[in-house]
């Protein structure tokens, strides 16, 4: 991984973000105040369970929010490129202050953020070849391989679909590039779509669950090549999942999310061998592991996660938490408070109570 | 709390032999068969009372397929399931008609995957729960309710639900309710199919304590179909691994996490991402994909993404064999290999 000290200036850093969804029973915080930043070239995991924000927060970065849902209020401060693809001057835009379908924003998504999905047999159109649609997008963000001005054929883009799927490890890429997406295996397609999001030489990758629809065989293989991208390229990646083990072995930093907040931050050896919030610690025992004892009980979270419109009152994790202090817990709502070793934590086991009103 | 595992001298429950399962392949206006899908190919396993038999695989291994032909959701190509009844009596589940197998549907049960599609929606728990008791001939009202009201105390459900509907209840207490209509009847088999893949981490570690403590407290017998191998192992007595339509290997579940004797079986521990960034997966591991079930390669089906692979693996098929005391391996080279885990 490419190694950038805490002093470089973050590639992103999301501040305070509040989204919402209006529905008719009610007003979901989905996103209730997280905040984060994403370090050029380091690997961001977001973990949590369903319902947490974590893919809210992914969609509210390249405002894909749709209706009801709308950013309230924070900001998304991203460090873009102005000039050309290499080199170039870079400025600090609030992505969350762009309008929705504008021109600005179009020219971010893919070229300089681009996104992995989930599910990569839905986000490819059956009608189109794979090849066809990245040679689209690189097509449509032609100045990202063209510093000249000069436009791209459809000849030359072709080629360098060739040369990523090549990249990927795509066998027979110059057949592939004419595949169906339904005429690809599920691991075929997720490096078709890795393929699609490093097409446009993006500086910031956001992969949602990139791995949860495949098998583990394959997980590890579509791993192994994101690993080796992003060692090759120093290509920021901000990585969601649910799954611990994932998120050990990709991540650089890890946040931890629970009902739309951050409720721990830090360095992955941090979160994994020192965590400090009740709730990561939990989650991290609650897991039946490939080495340790069988047939035993496991440790659990009691409780089931809340409901979006019955949120508790004070700390969210509060009702299910095993080390809840006293009145405070229920009362206010912890601040995430920063820690020694770049480490932060939303607890009032680690805040000076006095400072809470 | 460490519960009991089944004694190998027990007698076995359920026995599949050489149960197969073909899918026609179909082309053109007239649905011509231009060839079939070998889902399960020769199938051999019992399971023994009292235990937990694993059944692990990657998507089109036939692990679902073989568990809907033991349901008889389906019914296999050829075979024998053979399964012992209540009354002691070996039955065949295989070639039996639907009125012959409604009076055993009673003893076999199933646990589903999905908690939000297995519940009737317009049911309220006291149905959903109550209607295989009904189908089953306790038509009264009053003696069901109170029944019901038992499971829901067993499965850690307060019986003041009873009167509510699915869509008030999250995935971990629906598929407490599922659990609690799969023990209704009193079942002595459970086949349990990724029963927890669908929940949350926080809430699959509540539902499979539950599941251990109702086989230690009712005796229950169960065929846990998983691709998760660390719930798998969890939770399993013994362990079959699935490759294509066929079992690679069988063996106790420690002896097989601890020394795996199939190299497929060992790829697929190493792939697991450890939750340990300290431990680190070096390795991609398996190279190329699962080949087609309607077109497998020659010889041994592993032996494209085998770096153990010789001459003979691709042209030999081997057999499932016995290589020590309860340790099944189709493989030529079991004897030979020494295989690394990452589990050591």
């Amino acid at each position: 991984m490419a190694s950038n000290g805490p002093s470089a200036s973050p590639l992103l850093s999301v501040r305070d973000l509040h989204v919402s969804f209006a529905l008719d029973e009610g007003l979901v915080r989905a996103v209730d105040g997280v905040s984060f930043d994403v370090m050029p070239g380091r690997v961001t995991g977001i973990v949590g369970e369903s319902g947490c924000g974590k893919s809210v927060t992914m969609r509210a970065i390249l405002q894909l929010i749709d209706e009801p849902g709308r950013i309230e209020s924070g900001e998304i401060l991203f460090e873009c490129r102005t000039g050309a693809a290499d080199g170039g001057s870079f400025e600090t835009i609030d992505l969350s202050k762009l309008p929705r379908h504008g021109a600005r924003l179009r020219a971010i998504r893919g070229a300089e953020i681009a996104l992995i999905p989930q599910e990569p047999m839905a986000a490819f159109s059956p009608v189109h070849t794979v090849g066809d649609q990245i040679i689209e997008a690189i097509l449509l963000h032609h100045r990202q391989w063209r510093t000249g001005g000069g436009k791209l054929s459809y000849r030359d883009a072709r080629e360098i679909v060739v040369d990523l799927f090549r990249d990927v490890g795509i066998s027979m890429p110059e057949q592939r590039v004419d595949a169906y997406s339904w005429q690809l295996s599920g691991g075929l397609r997720q490096r078709a779509m890795i393929a699609m999001a490093l097409s446009c030489k993006p500086r910031l990758l956001v992969a949602d669950e990139p791995t949860t629809a495949i098998d583990v065989t394959t997980q590890a293989q579509v791993l192994a090549l994101l690993r080796e991208l992003q060692r090759r390229h120093g290509t920021a990646i901000i990585f969601i999942t649910h799954d611990l083990g994932v998120i050990a072995q990709m991540a650089n930093d890890v946040v931890v999310m629970y009902l739309g907040r951050v409720v721990e931050r830090g360095p992955v050896d941090a979160i994994f061998h020192a965590p400090k919030h009740p709730y990561t610690r939990a989650l991290l025992r609650s897991i039946p592991s490939i080495v340790g004892e069988t047939h035993v009980d496991l440790p659990t979270i009691a409780g089931n996660l809340p409901h979006p419109f019955d949120r508790p009152p004070g700390c969210p994790f509060h009702p299910r938490c095993q080390e809840i202090i006293g009145p405070v817990c229920s009362a206010s709502v912890p601040q995430l408070k920063s820690l020694a070793g770049g480490q932060g934590v939303s607890c009032f086991l680690h805040q000076d109570l006095a400072d809470t009103r | 709390m460490t519960l009991p595992v089944a004694q190998a001298a027990a007698r076995p429950l359920l026995q599949v032999r050489n149960l197969r399962k073909f899918f026609p392949v179909t082309a053109g206006f007239f649905h011509r068969a231009v060839g079939q899908v070998r889902a399960v190919d020769d199938v051999n396993f019992d399971v023994y009372d009292g235990e937990t038999l694993g059944l692990v695989g990657e998507s089109g291994c036939g692990k679902t397929t073989t568990s809907r032909c033991i349901m008889r959701a389906i019914a296999p190509t050829s075979g024998q399931i053979l399964f012992r009844r209540k009354n002691e009596k070996i039955v065949d589940l295989a070639p039996m008609t639907r009125a012959e197998l409604r009076p055993l549907r009673a003893e076999i049960q199933m646990i589903f995957q999905d908690p939000f599609g297995s519940l009737n929606p317009r049911m309220t728990l006291l149905d959903n729960v109550g209607e295989p008791l009904l189908v089953n001939g306790m038509k009264n009202r009053a003696e069901r309710t109170d029944r019901v009201a038992e499971l829901l105390r067993l499965v850690g459900l307060r019986t003041e639900f009873m009167h509510r509907f699915p869509h008030a209840f999250s995935g971990g207490q629906r598929q407490r309710i599922g659990i609690a209509r799969a023990l209704s009847t009193n079942p002595r088999l459970i086949v349990a199919d990724e029963p927890v893949s669908a929940l949350d981490v926080s809430v699959q570690a509540q539902v499979l304590n539950l599941l251990l403590e109702l086989r230690s407290r009712l005796g229950l017998t169960f065929l846990f179909v998983a691709h998760d191998l660390s719930v798998v192992r969890h939770i399993s007595d013994r362990v079959a691994v699935m490759y294509v339509g066929q079992l690679v290997e069988l063996a106790p579940a420690k002896a097989l996490f601890r020394n795996p004797r199939h190299p497929y079986t060992a790829a697929l521990m190493r792939a697991v991402p450890v939750a340990d960034p300290r431990v680190l997966v070096a390795e991609a591991g398996l190279k190329g994909e699962v080949p087609s079930p309607a077109n497998p390669p020659g010889g041994c089906y592993f032996h494209p993404r085998c770096k153990f692979a010789e001459a003979r693996c691709r042209q030999e098929a081997p057999a499932l064999r016995e290589v020590a005391p309860g340790r099944f391996v189709r493989c030529h080279l079991a004897e030979k290999l020494d295989l690394p885990t990452s589990s050591g």
